[in-house]
């Protein structure tokens, strides 16, 4: 890795470290909404790989992922919320723990 | 030209079609008449093609006709096709021409027969088997034939299948010709191993590469097969019982065709025989030659008339084999040629006899027909010469070109065979004189008379080719060598020579000969003289034929049954144990996985996490590779 | 100048992410999620890539995240969250474990590859970002030419997962007045 100057490589660590915040996150959280919300980190992780990414390479094209990430991740949040809502009106204060009734 | 090969088969096969699909809507005796037309096209197909060969150069007489790729996996492909050579046309030829007689007497012998249409599909789905048996150009082809007339025989033998004792007969046809399918089924998968390929031409002409053991190997195996459908010892114990079926049938398969598939197997695959070691083509003559005499012996004592036929059958088979194995090929389809005519001719005459008393197949019931069936007890006669030795009767040529062979292979051979020789002469005597000469024994209330002209007809033309066929092969110059000449080009010189001079063959004749009057003087003294009481000669031993098959029945029912209990535990125990554990570990496997399937979403996305992990670090490892 | 600005960017991040991970009430996770958005709206201006900046804060800072608080306020789920057990045994260390082994192979990987982008073509034509064109425009024109089957695509994803909201989260009247079950959407 070359660290002289802010070279692509710089995102890239950020990204990562990002990402495993978010994954970390995600594994250790019971709260859904918090869930989502280390989802929504690790997408922009990934979203600022992107974007470095395309301007190492002189490309809109990681700019356009971007935005495709971001439409995905909004239907995601709206889907997902809607679940929240709809097990919450079940059962007031469920964890993602509390909905494991699907097992072997 | 060949063209004309692929119509012999498939006239029989529309017949069988059509007949399947309207046979009760054509009734009797349409059904009847459209299964002979049937078989007289395919017998015009065979002589067109016949005489396609003949006017070709004798090297070229070999083609074959490929229909479609019948068997397409892998290396191992299999063609529908059609071997057109000297061997195959003659056999065509026979088959179709006595078939299509057979299938003309037939009408008459199953005149009001409830299932008369039903008679013919089987007939006709008979002879298309019998065809691609003997036309196929590959081993797997023939054994589809093989198997064809082995059901048809099955078929035909249960024809009247209400009777305990023809379901019965079918079923022990059906189960001893297994055996020797077994033997066919190993041949052809070694012959496979060995070579890549079944094709015929394909295996003569690699025939030389083979080690002698492998070869050895096949063509004993091939025997196995030969020697239950042609009824050698000791897989012969189906053909007596087989006289259960219809008469016609027992002229049509268990004497003139099928049951010689086995002889003509043999000397089809010549070329590997003359590559195996030289025991196998001695096991070979010494099965047959005993099976020859064996039968022989059993005919003398039985009092049904079809039952006598049957070992007397039997026993011509054996002397088919005992050339098949001293080299004298010519010499064996020359007897299956001539056997063809006068032994069908043989049951065809008897079951006019026994359609004439309505059904009675003793002997003992018999008698003074001569009077009364003219035309059967003369052509009957004809064909009992022919069989006896008579010269210049068809059979004499050919039994006697057998014998010369033998006794050039080794005189043990000979003397064996001529005893046989004697014994026939004596018991196809015993059977014309209880028949046809004597005092009427049969019941006041019964009027023998003389069958249609639909029966006569066959009876006649048969008799005709008994007294004539030697002169396909006489043996006094070389140019009446007719037979010998043209199947050369499928026997790859593989054809024994005669060591012995011209002196010592007039003198084996002529003691053949003698023979065959001692054999018929016999016959005279004992039963038409009364020198002799009958109890001497018909011993029951020979009446059991020498308790083989209730050995063979014991064997099976003691020691072979609890061999196949063995087999059935090994099967439920061992073979579905391992099936049912199968089943059983993948059950117990899931029960202890499905722990792992806790319902916690995080757990989920923590056992994701290790896997995308796992899959990185492949993929990192392979990049640095 | 760039990397001061990548710096107090990447800070932000950092920091917003650790506290989306450890503040025990929702609410609060939820406004350090918006600190990290804002980090990376950063760094998309720090690119030159100021549609998506503003795209950004707008969508992902303003929408989704109002749309997390509505749903914490709506379902009275502000409670915190007990954070110091853990009820699936094991999950945690392997959790660590798992972290761990993620930021050694991405730090190997960003580590060992001198210059990811060395030796690779570079964009031309169109899709080139240092033409004359703004960043809008560039996106407008690679979106609705080469991208435009998938730009209608994602219109009917948006417009299903719509449909799939209200579905979900509808209380079908009975007719005998009792609410239906939220699973039967």
């Amino acid at each position: 890795m070359d660290l002289s100057g802010l070279t692509t490589g710089w995102y890239l660590a950020l990204a990562a470290a990002l990402f495993i915040i978010g994954a970390v996150g995600l594994l250790v959280r019971r709260n859904p909404l918090v869930m989502f919300m280390c989802v929504e980190l690790m997408l922009n992780a990934v979203n600022v790989t992107f974007v470095a990414l395309g301007a190492g390479l002189n490309d809109v094209g990681g700019q356009v992922a971007v935005f495709f990430v971001l439409v995905v991740a909004a239907t995601e949040v709206v889907i997902g919320l809607a679940l929240v809502v709809a097990i919450n009106r079940r059962r007031a204060g469920a964890t993602a723990d509390d909905v494991s009734m699907l097992k072997g | 030209m060949g063209a004309a090969a692929w119509l012999i088969c498939a006239f029989p096969l529309a017949g069988f079609v059509v007949l399947l699909a309207a046979g009760r809507r054509l009734g009797e005796p349409r059904a009847g008449w459209l299964a002979t037309a049937a078989m007289a096209g395919s017998f015009v197909s065979a002589a067109a093609v016949f005489a396609g060969l003949m006017s070709r150069d004798p090297v070229d007489r070999r083609f074959v006709v490929t229909l479609f790729e019948w068997v397409p996996a892998g290396d191992f492909s299999v063609d529908a096709g059609l071997l057109v050579d000297p061997l195959s046309v003659t056999m065509a030829l026979f088959v179709t021409g006595v078939g299509a007689l057979i299938h003309l007497y037939a009408i008459g012998y199953m005149h009001g027969d409830r299932d008369f249409s039903k008679f013919f599909i089987y007939l006709n789905l008979f002879a298309f088997s019998m065809l691609v048996l003997v036309l196929g150009d590959n081993l797997a082809l023939t054994f589809l034939g093989w198997e064809g007339v082995g059901v048809c025989s099955y078929l035909l033998i249960s024809f009247w299948f209400t009777e305990e004792a023809n379901a019965t007969a079918g079923k022990k046809a059906f189960v001893t010709n297994r055996v020797g399918d077994w033997g066919f089924m190993l041949a052809m998968f070694w012959a496979f191993g060995a070579l890549g390929s079944v094709r015929y031409l394909d295996l003569f002409g690699h025939a030389g590469s083979l080690s002698s053991s492998t070869a050895t190997a096949i063509v004993v195996l091939l025997f196995v097969g030969a020697a239950g459908k042609s009824a050698q010892l000791p897989l012969y114990i189906w053909l007596p019982d087989a006289m259960a079926g219809p008469t016609p049938v027992s002229a049509l398969i268990h004497a003139a065709t099928m049951v010689t598939a086995g002889v003509y197997l043999m000397v089809r695959v010549n070329p590997l025989i003359a590559a195996a070691d030289a025991w196998a083509p001695d096991m070979i003559a010494w099965v047959g030659v005993a099976t020859a005499l064996f039968a022989a012996g059993a005919a003398m004592a039985q009092n049904d008339i079809k039952k006598v036929l049957a070992y007397s059958t039997i026993s011509q088979l054996g002397y088919m084999m005992l050339a098949v194995g001293t080299g004298a090929y010519v010499a064996a389809i020359f007897h299956m040629v001539t056997h063809a005519f006068f032994k069908a001719l043989l049951f065809l005459g008897s079951g006019s006899v026994i359609h004439a008393l309505d059904g009675d197949q003793d002997m003992r019931r018999y008698g003074a027909l001569r009077a009364a069936m003219p035309i059967t007890s003369i052509t009957f006669i004809v064909g009992w010469l022919a069989i006896a030795g008579v010269p210049p009767f068809a059979g004499f040529w050919s039994k006697d070109e057998i014998l010369a062979y033998a006794f050039d292979a080794n005189p043990a051979l000979w003397l064996v065979g001529l005893v046989t020789a004697v014994l026939t002469a004596f018991y196809m005597s015993r059977l014309v004189f209880m028949t046809f000469y004597g005092e009427a024994r049969f019941g006041d209330e019964q009027h023998p008379h003389e069958p249609s002209p639909l029966m006569t007809a066959p009876l006649v033309a048969l008799a005709g080719a008994a007294v004539v066929a030697g002169v396909m092969n006489l043996p006094f110059t070389k140019d009446l060598h007719f037979l010998g000449t043209w199947l050369k080009p499928s026997l790859f010189g593989n054809e024994a020579h005669l060591e012995i001079g011209g002196g010592v063959l007039w003198l084996l004749a002529l003691v053949a000969v003698v023979g065959a009057a001692a054999g018929i003087a016999g016959a005279v003294a004992v039963y038409l003289r009364g020198r002799l009481p009958v109890s001497m000669v018909e011993r029951p031993a020979a009446a059991r034929a020498f308790y083989v098959d209730e050995a063979v029945t014991r064997f099976v029912g003691g020691p072979g049954r609890r061999a196949f209990d063995l087999v059935a535990a090994f099967d439920s125990k061992v073979v579905d144990g391992a099936v049912d554990g199968v089943g059983r570990s993948v059950r117990a496997g899931g029960t202890a996985l499905r722990r792992v399937q806790s319902g916690f979403v995080r757990f989920y996305a923590l056992l994701t996490a290790v896997g995308a992990v796992a899959l990185l670090v492949w993929f990192l490892s392979r990049a640095s590779l | 100048m760039a990397e001061a600005v990548f710096a107090v960017a990447a800070v932000l991040m950092l920091a917003g992410a650790i506290g989306v991970v450890a503040s025990r009430n929702p609410v609060h996770a939820a406004l350090f999620l918006v600190q990290t958005l804002i980090g990376v709206a950063l760094l998309f201006i720090l690119n030159d890539a100021h549609f998506l900046a503003a795209v950004q804060v707008v969508v992902y800072a303003g929408a989704i995240v109002i749309l997390f608080l509505f749903v914490i306020m709506l379902l009275g789920v502000d409670k915190a969250e007990e954070l110091r057990v853990e009820p699936i045994f094991g999950q945690r260390p392997l959790a660590a474990v798992v972290g761990a082994a993620l930021a050694a192979v991405l730090g190997t990987v960003i580590l060992t590859t001198a210059d990811v982008l060395s030796g690779i073509r570079q964009s031309g034509g169109e899709r080139a970002l240092d033409g004359e064109a703004t960043d809008i425009e560039r996106m407008g024109r690679v979106l609705f030419g080469e991208f435009a089957f998938a730009v209608e695509i994602t219109a009917a994803l948006l417009t299903i997962a719509v449909v799939g909201a209200v579905v979900l989260t509808r209380r079908a009247a009975r007719s005998d007045g009792a609410p239906a079950g939220s699973g039967s959407g």
